[in-house]
């Protein structure tokens, strides 16, 4: 298996279009524009970057970032082997190589230094140095960069930049709207209908929430997490207990009153 | 009252008709002719009631009531209140511990309370029901009265108890709304703070006192609204998009008409507090009268009143109030088990057509029969109308026009002569959770007087207050450990200006003093990339260390693996927040110097907020001062988004002193500022010059124990506090408050320089 076939995405992934996206990505990446996608967690924005991979046909390369990440964990380093060193190139670099889409998630977790590295990636130079070898790598004609963020919960420390925002064509996420995840948690479980409709009843009162007392409303991964217990036979109460408000709060009274809605929910 | 003029043997001979009560008489031995008046009324209840033997007691303990020399009251109040107290408890087993009560109080400067305590004894026995109860209250009444007579050199109790009489007076209110141990709290706190004032103890127990009613709204039973506002709040928020002030009444002091909730302009009304009814509990009662009101706001449309009967209003709200329960179901059906259980059921055959008037409880009945599918009702009128009803909610919400119509016809159908009469049918026809629906009704005129048609109606203006209202914050009381409940008002304001040149001269003074500060503020600034180097896994290989370790594995040696490096982010985090005490002692001079300590910290506080301005940590500065518990001053000199400026420098400059140090209110204030802050890190300091203390504050240890309960708070709330005290002998007290977190300046003269130093040594 070549380094492009592992990374290709095989199964086709379930994508509820909201609306356009799939069309205007599919544009983006026609004119192999950087895409960034917007919007809380747990609303489809991994699902959505996979289903384009599997759709275009091209491999996919994630990177979650995080905090302690840096440029070489993007880029590549040198190994310390028994004759000297060996380089091994980061996920970035294989991307650019091999001509796969690849997709930084979260972004801002990782430190703006690190950020910085994908800038000659993204405009119209589609190149990458590599400083410690002294390489200068051309991106693959079918490379492309995707990014995700979260606006909602991150301080003011944890914004992206405007020069790097300003290099990407944003696509903005949200939980869709009742009927269409209803459809949506139904589908990616096998649920009915029916308990499907009450679980979004539940999330969106969870929704409600947010900026009262909660960072993030109920996502549509928990509601998906929570139709799944279902499905295996847990007690719908239970299950949404469980899946659905002790992930999210430690709160006692945003607790009781999220049971409570569960409680009216299920009758 | 003429019993002083008939002569004694009088009421002994007086004669009654039946010869069991004549004998009755005989055993009491009375010459009351009071008693003699209402004997036989009494006794005759008593004999149907009561065995021999409790026949016996009943007579005995009222002969010897009436021996007391206390006049005819005790007796005939006992005559006239036991039978019920044994219906009400079930038993006479408690007559002689309340026997044993009025021999104690007899015995005591208290005897004139044996009546009042027998008159309300029957309202008391209602409420709790039990022997063991009713024990209770005693013990409770006991413990007031032994702990509130007064006693000259502990020996003798000399004066009586002050509030004893009302307590008995205010007992039957009391018991209605306290658990025992709630009125035990109650008494107790009382007795704790107003034993030695006889005229606040007596406004205390007669509830005039706002800290009685306060502390009796704490104590009451069910669930208090306090206790789950924000949980409704969120309710609201969550469950129906919905929010509102919500503004509670009192169900305390309302006995015959009790309020019901509504809602208007300034809010949702509900009552304040709600005792668990038939498996639902107080909560779940609150949310299912907001959800009510919601269901109004959301679908309920006003309609005009003027040309329909009361009769016909009557019928459209409850017609309107069942689609609003019907949709609120369809939207979360579980709120359906809470409505039903909150519904009455009443019963098809309770109500008499022919002698009173059934409207109500045909139309509680017909209620019912709209939001509970297995209701049972046979009337054949009925169930067309809930068959109409559920035909006209089965595809859509309807509108109120449309229920409006349908409560018509139904009023129509089934009217009959009876609704006119005085006699209406009550029983089961409350609905509990349901609120008074005046937002339903629209009037055309307002009244039928003539002359009032063309008045228009206003809103009048409210007074503006000048400045803002106080804050009332809790008070700890060691004695008790517990809080007094808004016990002190906290005033804040923003502290008068002067002239900020006085500052920058000051700084001027001191400018040797800030190059010095400024380098030491310099090393402090974040330096953002440290670099952390033998590092196992890492961001960069760390060439000197990974070349030593090659040398190593090609001479044979064990390589150190630790051979990357990688960096770390070095911030600071910290909000600051520093209060000044700004108490009369701060105008002394300091020993050796012309400067007043006022301005010593005025330097100080000049040269820390410049430095920490430097820095780059938001900082607030407030003084506080005291003059009782009733004016609390918290004024502002610098806020957290203020920069270091003129206007700051003014009101610095301006600094005075007055009155007295009340720690523990001006840390809860500066806490509720300090919390709200995004930071790491979070310190309060506080600058002071002597121990707390204020003039309504007779135990010194009050204050102090309060200070340091309220440290405890900032703790609780993740608050890191240090005290700096100008106070040489401070030690004792501020140890007691701060714990270890303190420093005493002995020399004030160095304060300028030491408090800035003192901040960097915390925050390093």
């Amino acid at each position: 298996m070549t380094v492009k076939e592992q990374y290709l995405v095989r199964n086709a992934p379930f994508y509820q279009a909201q609306g356009k996206e799939v069309e205007l990505f599919e544009a983006a990446y026609a004119a192999r524009l950087p895409v960034m996608v917007k919007g809380p967690t747990g609303c489809g924005k991994s699902r959505f970057v996979e289903y384009m991979a599997w759709k275009l046909g091209k491999p996919l390369v994630t990177v979650a970032c995080n905090e302690d990440m840096t440029a070489s964990d993007l880029v590549g380093r040198y190994l310390l082997e028994a004759n000297g060193t060996r380089w091994l190139d980061g996920p970035l670099t294989t991307a650019a190589r091999i001509g796969a889409i690849c997709y930084l998630d979260e972004i801002v977790e990782a430190r703006q230094d690190t950020t910085v590295v994908i800038h000659p990636l993204t405009d119209h130079r589609r190149t990458l140095p590599i400083d410690k070898k002294g390489e200068l790598i051309e991106a693959h004609r079918d490379f492309q960069l995707v990014i995700s963020y979260n606006p909602g919960y991150q301080s003011l420390m944890k914004d992206l930049k405007q020069s790097t925002k300003q290099r990407f064509t944003a696509f903005d996420f949200d939980y869709p709207e009742a009927t269409l995840e209803t459809q949506i948690v139904a589908r990616e479980t096998g649920i009915d209908p029916e308990t499907a409709a009450k679980l979004v009843t539940i999330g969106q009162t969870g929704r409600n929430l947010k900026g009262h007392g909660l960072d993030e409303g109920i996502s549509t991964r928990l509601l998906v997490y929570a139709a799944t217990l279902i499905k295996g036979g847990v007690e719908p109460r239970d299950a949404c207990r469980i899946a659905m408000v002790r992930p999210i709060t430690d709160d006692a009274d945003i607790r009781a009153t999220l049971d409570h809605a569960i409680d009216l929910t299920f009758g | 009252m003429i019993t002083g003029i008939r002569t004694v043997a009088d009421a002994r001979k007086q004669a009654m008709h039946d010869p069991r009560i004549q004998a009755c008489w005989l055993e009491v031995d009375c010459g009351f002719q009071p008693v003699a008046d209402v004997f036989e009324e009494c006794v005759s209840e008593a004999l149907n009631a009561f065995s021999s033997t409790q026949m016996h007691d009943y007579l005995e303990a009222a002969r010897f009531l009436g021996k007391l020399g206390r006049g005819p009251e005790p007796m005939l109040a006992f005559l006239e209140e036991w039978p019920s107290v044994v219906a009400s408890i079930g038993g006479c087993e408690i007559l002689p511990q309340v026997m044993a009560f009025v021999k104690v109080l007899q015995r005591s400067p208290n005897s004139k309370a044996i009546a009042p305590m027998l008159q309300t004894l029957a309202a008391v026995s209602r409420r709790l029901q039990s022997p063991g109860q009713l024990q209770f209250y005693l013990d409770i009444a006991q413990d007031l009265m032994t702990r509130t007579s007064g006693s000259i050199h502990g020996h003798h109790t000399t004066f009586p108890s002050p509030g004893l009489m009302d307590f008995f007076a205010q007992a039957p209110f009391l018991t209605r709304l306290l658990s025992m141990a709630g009125l035990k709290n109650w008494v107790d706190y009382g007795i704790r703070n107003y034993a030695n004032h006889p005229e606040r103890q007596v406004d205390y127990f007669k509830l005039q006192s706002a800290d009685s009613r306060a502390v009796l709204q704490r104590e009451r039973h069910g669930t208090l609204f306090a206790d789950v506002e924000r949980k409704l709040d969120l309710y609201l928020r969550a469950l129906w998009r919905d929010s509102d002030l919500l503004v509670p009444y009192s169900t305390a002091f309302d006995e015959l008409r009790q309020p019901v909730p509504y809602y208007d302009k300034l809010g949702l009304r509900v009552p304040d507090v709600f005792d668990d009814s038939n498996g639902v509990s107080g909560l779940d009662r609150y949310r299912a009268v907001l959800a009510h009101m919601i269901g109004h706001r959301r679908w309920s449309k006003p309609l005009i009143a003027d040309n329909w009967s009361p009769f016909q209003r009557m019928a459209v709200e409850f017609f309107e109030d069942c689609r609003i329960d019907t949709l609120l179901i369809r939207a979360y059906p579980g709120l359906q088990r809470i409505f039903l259980a909150l519904h009455p059921r009443p019963v098809e055959t309770d109500c008499d057509p022919q002698t009173t008037s059934c409207l109500r409880h045909r139309l509680a009945m017909l209620s019912r029969a709209l939001i509970d599918p297995e209701h049972g009702y046979t009337n054949p009128d009925l169930l067309e109308f809930v068959r109409r009803y559920r035909d006209l909610l089965a595809e859509s919400e309807a509108n109120t026009a449309a229920i409006a119509e349908l409560a018509l016809a139904y009023v129509a159908r089934t009217r009959r002569q009876s609704d006119q009469f005085a006699k209406v049918h009550f029983k089961d026809t409350v609905i509990g959770y349901r609120d008074d629906n005046r937002q339903m009704w629209q009037f055309i005129e307002e009244g039928d007087e003539e002359e009032a048609f063309d008045e228009k109606r206003r809103l009048e203006p409210a007074d503006s207050a000048p400045g803002l209202p106080p804050r009332h914050y809790p008070e700890w009381d060691y004695n008790s450990q517990t809080y007094r409940p808004d016990w002190v008002s906290v005033y804040e304001s923003l502290h008068p200006s002067g002239a900020a040149a006085d500052i920058d001269s000051l700084l001027a003074k001191h400018s040797a003093l800030a190059k010095r500060l400024k380098r030491l503020f310099d090393l402090l600034k974040p330096q953002d990339k440290v670099r952390l180097r033998h590092q196992e896994d890492g961001s960069e290989l760390d060439l000197d260390i990974a070349i030593r370790s090659l040398i190593d594995l090609r001479c044979g040696i064990t390589p150190d693996p630790r051979i990357n490096m990688s960096h770390r982010t070095d911030g600071r985090d910290i909000a600051v927040m520093l209060l000044l005490d700004l108490s009369e002692s701060l105008n002394q001079k300091v020993a050796g110097s012309s400067q007043t300590i006022l301005q010593l910290s005025q330097e100080a506080v000049s040269l820390l907020s410049w430095a920490v301005d430097r820095l780059g940590d938001p900082l607030a500065v407030a003084g506080f001062r005291s003059n009782t518990r009733h004016d609390v001053r918290y004024q502002h000199i610098k806020g957290y988004s203020e920069p270091w400026g003129d206007a700051v420098k003014a009101r610095l400059a301006a600094l005075d002193a007055g009155y007295s140090t009340r720690i523990g209110a001006a840390v809860r204030h500066a806490a509720h500022y300090l919390e709200n802050q995004k930071a790491d890190k979070k310190l309060m300091l506080v600058l002071t010059d002597g121990e707390p203390a204020d003039v309504d504050a007779h135990d010194p240890r009050t204050l102090i124990e309060d200070a340091r309960q309220a440290v405890k708070e900032l703790d609780a709330k993740g608050i890191y506090s240090h005290c700096i005290s100008l106070d040489p002998h401070a030690d004792d007290y501020v140890t007691q408050i701060f714990g270890k977190r303190f420093t005493v300046i002995d020399n004030v003269q160095r304060l300028p320089e030491r408090l800035p130093q003192l901040f960097l040594a915390l925050t390093k």
